[in-house]
């Protein structure tokens, strides 16, 4: 057994309560530790993503315990993917925390951050139902944290807000649990696949309920309307680098969204294409909601946090068509939005540190380091808006692709194509807003400019390089994700992977 | 039994979502709190309802229910109770910052300009 599948959930989760207990008044040394352990956390999600591109999907037995009675973790293509995704985005949220000192504003922000780090990867490596909604309980928990994270009466109040919601979520999960259990009598996600495809005439309606259950959660995880509510309040008071961390926070509902609905329900067995019928609607309005909410934003920040919601909805139309070609081009657009997602969060705090203030109502005097910032705000605005030359263009004509030939085509080409163009005008809007017409009320003596950040300079410039990176190997990246494609959707494999034992008729 | 507890169920999910509703943070808690209950019994009645039965091995049982829904409430009980204290936490941090305890920020919004 390969021991390592393990490590990205155990390595977080031994660290963060030596930073906790050892050395909580040292942020020097908590510094060391945290970026070592990240660095160490993807070298590691490194070598599984090299494994998991070589072999069959892999099970862990966790206590050797055969399953569905232990529980599992599974490291295939998509997973290794995405916690490599969550490791790389890790280290340069981690960078720019550091160069901006935002983790000295509140104490223990390294071990919250390792914390959620340990969630996250958990909820990418599981294989057992119930073991996910413990891991959404513990990137929960760190998020909590994390988000409240400097303090402040609005962070607080948001906080609290974001708290009632997704405890109301967890509730609701539990409920989906013990409707799915009640039906199926397993909560290993292999052998409820197995189950539920075989399950008989009377019970399908029973599954159906646990099914759409299971959605809302992940539906208010993925901030997918009309359960988005929690989103722009919490990431516009979140401090900045804690947004950024949190844009892999959605893909967590994008991901089970996906493994779920491929694995359990997929539209070929008992229960249809009942559930992509309910989510295509839902992405549809998530993607007008999200767009006209970038142009109507107020601040910066909110403007962020809408873009994240948009291109959730361009990301879920994706994920609805549940096919092969769907599935990779939409695991290509999951990792640019991620990563433009956190950039213009980065950039949004830049701002508001510099300008006091990142409100889009008002127009300020120039700040430090002006054309710097504009100019990565630019960066990000094309990525995000999805013009070329970067690869929000890109995925967004890999998703109009992968969609034409359908019924709905009409629809769904419209929709991407008008939200775009709303999107477009918003992000220009807040662009001259902050950046051009601070000239015009330029003061005779600006004050003295700040000294650079180099350390959060670098890490935002990184992530750029990361966008143009994915943007310049579209064709082997994309041709690897095809292959991840392709393995989630053989849920035989995935299946047998699990060794399970063979149904015994009483 | 299976009215009871499906009653019991129905009837605390209803006033938890009754309460989560309000406008106040101290009867939003208290609504996730009974939300939290009502779902530990819908837990328990997952693994069908059984009376008097053992779930562990005994030499002189008739029949077993099903350990399972057992551990997964303990673990779902473990968790609220965390949560319900992190929610308690924040909501007392929030009350001693703003002097009030409404859930919404209407007024945050108007004023987002002197942010």
């Amino acid at each position: 057994m390969n021991h390592w599948i393990i490590a990205p959930v155990i390595l977080p989760a031994i660290l963060a309560p030596i930073i906790v207990l050892a050395m909580r008044n040292d942020v020097v040394l908590q510094r060391v530790f945290s970026v070592a352990g990240t660095v160490a956390l993807a070298a590691i999600s490194a070598g599984l993503l090299w494994q998991a591109s070589h072999n069959p999907p892999e099970v862990y037995l966790m206590g050797n315990w055969p399953a569905p009675f232990g529980i599992v973790l599974v490291l295939d293509r998509l997973s290794a993917l995405l916690v490599a995704l969550t490791a790389v985005l890790a280290i340069v949220v981690l960078l720019y925390v550091i160069g901006t000192g935002w983790d000295r504003r509140g104490r223990h922000f390294h071990a919250l951050f390792h914390f959620q780090l340990m969630g996250i990867c958990g909820a990418f490596l599981t294989g057992d139902a119930f073991n996910l909604f413990v891991f959404f309980e513990v990137l929960l928990i760190a998020s909590y944290g994390l988000m409240i994270h400097g303090g402040g009466k609005d962070r607080l109040r948001a906080g609290v807000q974001y708290i009632a919601y997704n405890l109301a979520g967890s509730t609701l999960f539990l409920f989906a649990l013990g409707t799915l259990y009640s039906v199926t009598g397993t909560l290993n996600m292999a052998d409820m696949a197995e189950r539920i495809a075989a399950l008989p005439e009377g019970d399908v309606a029973l599954a159906r309920v646990g099914g759409t259950l299971l959605i809302l959660v992940f539906a208010v995880k993925g901030a997918l309307v009309p359960l988005q509510f929690w989103l722009p309040n919490t990431y516009a008071h979140a401090p900045g680098p804690v947004s950024a961390l949190f844009a892999i926070m959605t893909k967590v509902g994008a991901y089970a969204i996906l493994r779920v609905y491929t694995l359990i329900f997929p539209p070929e067995t008992t229960t249809g294409t009942f559930f992509a019928d309910l989510l295509m609607p839902a992405a549809l309005v998530t993607l007008a909601v999200g767009m006209i909410g970038v142009l109507g934003a107020t601040t910066l920040a909110r403007l962020a946090a809408f873009g994240a919601i948009g291109s959730m909805g361009t990301l879920f139309l994706a994920i609805v068509g549940f096919s092969e070609a769907t599935a990779a081009v939409a695991l290509y657009y999951l990792i640019h939005s991620t990563l433009a997602g956190a950039m213009i969060f980065l950039v949004a705090d830049m701002v508001l540190e510099r300008r006091g203030s990142d409100t889009l109502r008002a127009v300020r005097p120039p700040m430090s380091q002006h054309g710097l910032l504009a100019s990565l705000y630019f960066v990000a605005a094309i990525a995000l808006a999805g013009m070329p030359p970067l690869s929000g263009f890109l995925g967004k004509l890999l998703v109009l692709d992968a969609l034409s030939g359908r019924p709905d085509t009409v629809i769904i080409w419209s929709m991407i194509l008008a939200t775009s163009l709303v999107a477009i005008v918003g992000l220009a809007r807040a662009g001259s807003v902050v950046f051009w017409k601070a000239h015009a009320v330029a003061e005779a003596e600006p004050e003295p400019d700040q000294p650079v950040q180099m350390l959060s300079f670098a890490s935002v410039i990184a992530l750029a390089g990361l966008i143009v990176a994915i943007t310049v190997f579209a064709g082997p990246l994309t041709g690897w994700l095809e292959g991840a494609a392709a393995e989630l959707h053989d849920r035989a494999a995935y299946i047998g992977a699990h060794d399970l034992p063979v149904a015994v008729e009483e | 039994m299976e009215a009871l507890v499906a009653a019991a169920v129905g009837i605390m999910t209803a006033s938890g979502i009754y309460l989560v509703l309000r406008f106040r943070a101290y009867p939003v808690i208290l609504g996730l709190a009974m939300l939290t209950y009502a779902v530990n019994v819908f837990l328990f009645a997952s693994g069908r309802l059984a009376v008097d039965l053992p779930a562990v091995l005994s030499p002189d049982a008739s029949g077993y229910t099903d350990p399972l829904p057992q551990a997964l409430v303990l673990t779902a009980i473990v968790i609220s109770f965390g949560m319900t204290a992190v929610v308690v936490m924040m909501a007392l941090g929030a009350f001693l910052e703003s002097g009030d305890d409404k859930i919404d920020m209407t007024e945050t919004d108007r004023t987002e300009d002197d942010r």
